[in-house]
């Protein structure tokens, strides 16, 4: 599985959809995830990846994890595990 | 209706270990957050706490006491024997004087080290006072035989707001009748590995410091410490003479019964209105607030929201801050700590300022009196606290 699809299932488990009803368009808003469920949803992908994800909810938007689509989602894991290799 | 007065105030906290130097500290805007000092602290991602420092147990307890006492304890019982003494003969029959005590993780610090031994150490043997060290009513409990005090002892959890709804409960004990003294407030030490780790995950802790109401804010900022007040029948504490630091004028519990965390505009308002009404009082009295103001977004664009909801035109004229951006967030301690700023400000008429503010937050246009200490003749205080869970407490105060 690649990392698109780890990240993909994870976001879709959170969401309680389907994995292919999620697209890299979609939006955190889109998939129906509040600020608890991407709270959960970056620790499941910290746990999967073994990656420190850095983001503060207070100010999702300064983070330097780029939280505004699945495909930028999917970009900083790949970047994180990158880094953090 | 019997009315209740304040006429002992201790605490021991991370900006002083007395009220003196509380107050001192709050003049001066002093911020008593830095690097935390405990075990394990590689392994954390928040590095900064506002912890009472150069604190040494066997200054204050001997060694068997301190067997028994958990840090909670410890601070709550250093902060209680302050009051009383301030207090003078307050207790006059110990079975009509109780104790109420707000706190949120009781004995934490017990419960991190009792698993760090069995989890972590592969220990299979526990210290034999593990129970009666991490029981959450444990400091209320020492506070009571300590000075024998028979009437009714409680304590109350309800995270952030547990000191505000423990000395609301003291307040409601002493009208009804049910006691002519009660000691109260709150005492909290969270600041141990388990205890930060587990707030670590909520993602919403502050990095350099905490900025309430900033713009620039990034979170909360977690403290520790106690502080208890010697809450008093006022015609018995009239009768025999003693100093009143402040009348306790009213108090009101809501809940949001909305979500878990995200905080509810309505819940605060609630719980403020019905603070001022149970006081006899209108916004236009109240001369301080002291704000929850956790340094969080949600929280202190919630709460100034309130704030302007329930004062109307005159939200403009109230001072307003939130001294955990000095002494950090006590949990279930912080509403007790907080209530001395209120006495500060009713008493020697000092507002205690907001720290470490830098830019102004559109959703927080309120008279923050950011930074410094300001000078203001004030008869009335409001202190809030709104918790987890969407538990709103909120004490009216008034100068004696």
């Amino acid at each position: 599985m690649t990392i698109s699809d780890r990240v993909i299932r994870i976001l879709a488990d959170h969401a309680l959809l389907d994995t292919s009803d999620v697209t890299m368009d979609d939006t955190l808003e889109s998939l129906g995830l509040d600020s608890m469920g991407l709270v959960e949803t970056i620790f499941a992908i910290e746990e999967a990846f073994d990656i420190t994800v850095p983001f503060n909810a207070n100010a999702p938007q300064d983070s330097a994890f780029d939280v505004s689509s699945v495909r930028s989602i999917v970009a900083a894991v790949e970047d994180l595990m990158k880094q953090q290799a | 209706m019997r009315r209740v007065v304040i006429t002992g105030a201790g605490t021991i906290n991370p900006l002083g270990y007395a009220v003196g130097a509380t107050h001192a500290a709050m003049r001066q805007g002093h911020c008593a957050i830095g690097p935390l000092d405990i075990p394990d602290l590689d392994r954390l991602q928040i590095q900064i706490g506002a912890q009472v420092r150069d604190y040494d147990p066997t200054d204050h307890f001997t060694k068997s006491q301190l067997s028994l006492y958990d840090r909670f304890t410890q601070f709550a019982l250093i902060a209680a024997d302050q009051a009383l003494r301030q207090a003078g003969q307050a207790v006059v029959d110990p079975d009509r004087a109780g104790v109420v005590m707000g706190t949120s993780g009781g004995g934490l610090t017990t419960q991190d080290d009792s698993y760090r031994a069995v989890y972590q150490d592969g220990k299979d043997r526990v210290h034999p006072f593990v129970v009666p060290r991490l029981m959450a009513n444990a400091a209320a409990s020492h506070m009571s035989m300590t000075h024998g005090l028979r009437g009714p002892n409680f304590t109350i959890s309800t995270a952030c707001a547990s000191s505000n709804h423990a000395m609301g409960q003291a307040l409601a004990v002493i009208r009804s009748g049910q006691a002519d003294v009660m000691l109260t407030g709150g005492a909290e030490a969270m600041l141990c590995f388990g205890g930060i780790k587990a707030w670590e995950g909520l993602r919403v802790m502050a990095r350099d410091t905490c900025r309430p109401f900033s713009a620039d804010r990034t979170g909360m900022v977690q403290g520790e410490g106690a502080a208890v007040f010697v809450f008093e029948e006022r015609e018995k504490a009239l009768a025999r003479g003693a100093h009143i630091l402040a009348e306790v004028a009213g108090f009101s519990a809501t809940s949001d019964a909305g979500d878990i965390v995200s905080p509810d505009c309505d819940g605060a308002v609630r719980a403020m209105c019905g603070a001022l009404r149970d006081a006899g009082l209108t916004p236009a009295d109240i001369g301080y607030i002291n704000a929850h103001g956790t340094g969080t977004a949600m929280n202190d664009r919630t709460e100034c929201a309130a704030v302007r909801k329930v004062f109307g035109v005159s939200a403009d004229d109230v001072l307003i801050s939130s001294t955990k951006s000095m002494h950090g967030h006590l949990i279930g301690a912080a509403g007790a700590v907080e209530l001395l700023a209120c006495l500060l400000a009713l008493n020697d008429g000092i507002i205690a300022p907001t720290v470490n503010h830098r830019i102004a937050d559109p959703d927080c246009a309120l008279d923050i009196v950011a930074n410094t200490a300001r000078t203001a003749k004030v008869d009335a205080v409001l202190s809030n606290a709104f918790a987890f869970g969407g538990l709103n407490a909120v004490l009216a105060l008034t100068r004696a």
